[in-house]
């Protein structure tokens, strides 16, 4: 009774919150659900068919949740997943009241699965509610330092977490970040170890932003043979001799063309080969940690194949969008580790390149922007056509880049609407214009340009 | 004329954009034609109290700040006591900052030994203890330095230390007595990050004047193209008091 009133309430939020097109006003209807009825996750969870997986990690979450869907549904299954963004205990409420029937059921129970992507903090809580069969652990970066406090606590968490999980939780972790993979250490149960073998995309030395680079059990300074991003990379201890492990799913090659690169990825059961339509290192990682994921699953290498060939961009993951004959590409920033990779993506042809970046400050965002200072911006000097600064805090952001010898005095425009018609007006017709912002930003970026190319708005856009 | 800055475990003590500072230090000197020398000291590494004009010292994790404290006594403690006393410059940052004072009791109430260079002690109050968050405005010297702290520890000041500025809007040393940061001799410390400098150019002008005034008599810095820097400051500064309004 309980559970039909909650699954009805969150159903009608949600209906009406569409229709006030809150965009993203996705956390409503799952609270409200949790309220009326704290049992509806773990009693829905618990008719899930083929049980859940969580995917949680500083970055890469949406994109490879969004590959894990893929996959999963190649493998002739119906997944069930909460919307990005909405990471938290609700937005997995959400998610399951709205995939039920009226009465709780769902329909084709056996084909069901949990897909659903967690914040780092909020994991261990929607672990012991849906008590995942599997979870994926991507990396551990900075991140909103303001609302975690410190790394080492996420890192702490994740480590009891792990302890309490029962052995048939299988792991997949993450053999190149050293914060990741040394939960294997603590594991119980099965774990499948995804990594990057392609030593031709080693990105030199440790980034400003790099974490971890001691060893969590000995304090030792971790030495690397291969750093691909931040401190990923082939790393070793030379106090107590921990070392990254072999990967079970690895990139073993990885090349780059047109808009897209061809991935080759070795596991246990034949290699994997596909053409995706996303470019960076990082979205290589997101492919090897899905196939992780999908293997720990039990799920085979030919709808591993088909799922991942099928993938496209998430929501302001490189997604490209028409405007009065320009490309426009939205690529969130999140933190310095994913934004110095988003640079060295961009970059990567060496072509000068047309940018707007959007600098907020709401909690979304993380309220503290001294992660600005952190990003290897200089990396875009020489290497920029046209700026344009936007955001609330634009004056903070067009400092850094001035730093970074973009320029004694950016160009500012507060007004997200008139930015982005300075930035496509400065960006020459057929050519491409990169937008950048964070995560609110984001949002009215998205919902601007969804407008202006007729693809939609955030609240009409499927981020399922 | 030139510039020798020590920034002391840059790697471990740079949690909140620290880096900033010393750019800014660099970017202030060189458009001015001062020759600037940056010398990074890690663990293990001596100090050599006659060497530097300038030393800089940042936050840290916990973790990472439980690192450096022996070091920080053991191997550098005699050496920047002396520096300190010829009148040395120094800035430290938030982690940085309370490890200048007595001692830093930890949440869990654990005792981390400071350098002593700062009249000043630091406590958490423990684990449930509300952590200070925000952006921050204080005043000094007539003017505001706009940031954003993040600390859980509340730092109590000495008779030999003196506030660095009153808080206009934030919590600043402890929550209580409107004081934020910490000034003994020639030594600064702030829990102010953000990155501090680059947006108050005029702090990071009176440090560099400090500084070279020690080589070189009084020094009179040309001024620069702050047009960026000022507007910055002016946006943080609206926005942390008009939010400040919002949220009381
Ligand atoms: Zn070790």
């Amino acid at each position: 009774m309980r559970l039909t009133a909650a699954i009805l309430a969150a159903r009608t939020v949600a209906a009406l919150s569409r229709g006030l097109r809150r965009g993203g006003g996705t956390a409503l209807p799952g609270l409200v659900a949790e309220r009326l009825d704290p049992g509806l996750v773990p009693t829905l969870a618990a008719r899930l068919g083929q049980g859940s997986a969580l995917v949680t990690g500083t970055n890469g979450k949406t994109t490879t949740a969004r590959m894990v869907r893929g996959i999963c549904r190649k493998a002739g299954l119906r997944p069930v997943a909460n919307r990005e963004g909405s990471n938290m205990m609700r937005g997995v409420a959400a998610a399951l009241a709205g995939s039920v029937r009226w009465d709780g059921s769902f329909s084709a129970p056996k084909k069901r699965i949990g897909i659903f992507e967690v914040d780092e903090a909020t994991m261990p809580l929607v672990a012991r509610s849906v008590e995942p069969r599997a979870v994926l652990f991507t990396n551990l970066f900075r991140d909103q330092l303001d609302r975690y406090g410190e790394v080492e606590t996420v890192a702490t968490l994740w480590r009891a977490a792990v302890r309490s999980f029962p052995a048939e939780v299988t792991l997949a972790l993450n053999a190149d970040d050293p914060a990741v993979a040394s939960l294997s250490d603590v594991a119980l149960g099965k774990v499948v170890l995804y990594g990057v073998d392609d030593e031709t995309q080693a990105g030199g030395s440790l980034e400003h932003a790099a974490d971890a680079r001691w060893c969590y059990a000995c304090g030792s300074e971790l030495e690397y043979a291969v750093v691909f991003y931040g401190h990923l990379g082939h790393w070793r201890c030379p106090g107590c001799h921990r070392a990254r492990p072999t990967p079970d799913v690895a990139v073993s090659a990885l090349t780059t063309a047109n808009d897209g690169m061809n991935v080759t990825l070795r596991t246990l059961a034949g290699e994997v080969s596909v053409r995706l339509p996303l470019v960076g290192l990082y979205n290589a990682y997101n492919a090897a940690a899905a196939t992780a994921l999908a293997v720990a699953l039990g799920i085979e290498t030919k709808a591993i194949e088909q799922g991942l060939a099928g993938v496209t961009a998430a929501f302001g993951r490189q997604e490209r969008l028409a405007v009065d004959g320009r490309e426009v590409q939205v690529i969130l920033a999140k933190n310095p580790a994913g934004v110095n990779q988003v640079i060295r993506t961009i970059t990567a042809d060496g072509a000068p390149k047309h940018l707007a970046v959007f600098l907020n400050d709401d909690i979304a965002d993380g309220r503290d922007i001294s992660w600005i200072w952190d990003v290897d911006f200089e990396l875009l000097s020489g290497g920029v056509a046209s700026l344009v600064v936007s955001g609330r805090r634009a004056w903070d952001m067009a400092l850094r880049l001035k730093y970074a010898g973009l320029g004694e005095r950016p160009e500012v425009e507060h007004d997200a609407k008139l930015a982005l018609r300075q930035a496509i007006a400065a960006t020459p017709e057929g050519g491409t214009l990169y937008v950048i912002p964070t995560y609110t930003a984001m949002l009215d970026v998205r919902n601007i340009l969804g407008r202006w190319s007729g693809r939609g708005a955030f609240w009409e856009g499927d981020a399922r | 004329m030139k510039l020798r800055l020590a920034h002391l475990y840059p790697k471990l003590m740079n949690i909140y954009g620290d880096r900033g500072n010393i750019m800014c230090f660099e970017r202030r000197c060189r458009g001015r034609e001062i020759e600037f020398e940056l010398d990074e000291l890690s663990i293990g590494d001596a100090f050599d109290p006659g060497a530097y004009d300038l030393v800089f010292i940042g936050g840290a994790q916990d973790a990472e700040q439980r690192r450096v404290v022996d070091d920080l006594r053991d191997v550098k403690g005699e050496a920047l006591q002396e520096y300190v006393e010829r009148d040395g410059v120094l800035l430290a940052v938030c982690g940085g900052y309370q490890l200048m004072g007595a001692y830093y009791r930890s949440a869990d109430g654990g005792e981390l030994p400071g350098v002593g260079l700062l009249d000043l002690w630091t406590e958490h109050p423990g684990p449930d203890a509300k952590r200070f968050i925000g952006n921050v405005v204080i005043e000094w010297e007539g003017e505001t330095l706009v940031g954003f702290e993040n600390h859980g520890g509340r730092t109590h000041l000495g008779p030999r230390a003196r506030p660095l500025g009153s808080v206009v809007t934030g919590f600043g040393n402890n929550g209580d007595d409107g004081g934020e940061g910490a000034v003994c001799r020639n030594v600064y410390g702030t829990y102010l990050h953000g990155s501090l400098l680059p947006k108050n150019p005029r702090f990071a002008d009176h440090l560099l004047a400090l500084a070279l005034a020690g080589e070189n008599g009084d020094v009179r810095l040309a001024p620069l193209d702050d047009m960026v820097e000022e507007q910055a400051h002016a946006e943080a500064l609206r926005l942390a008091t008009r939010r400040s309004i919002i949220r009381r």
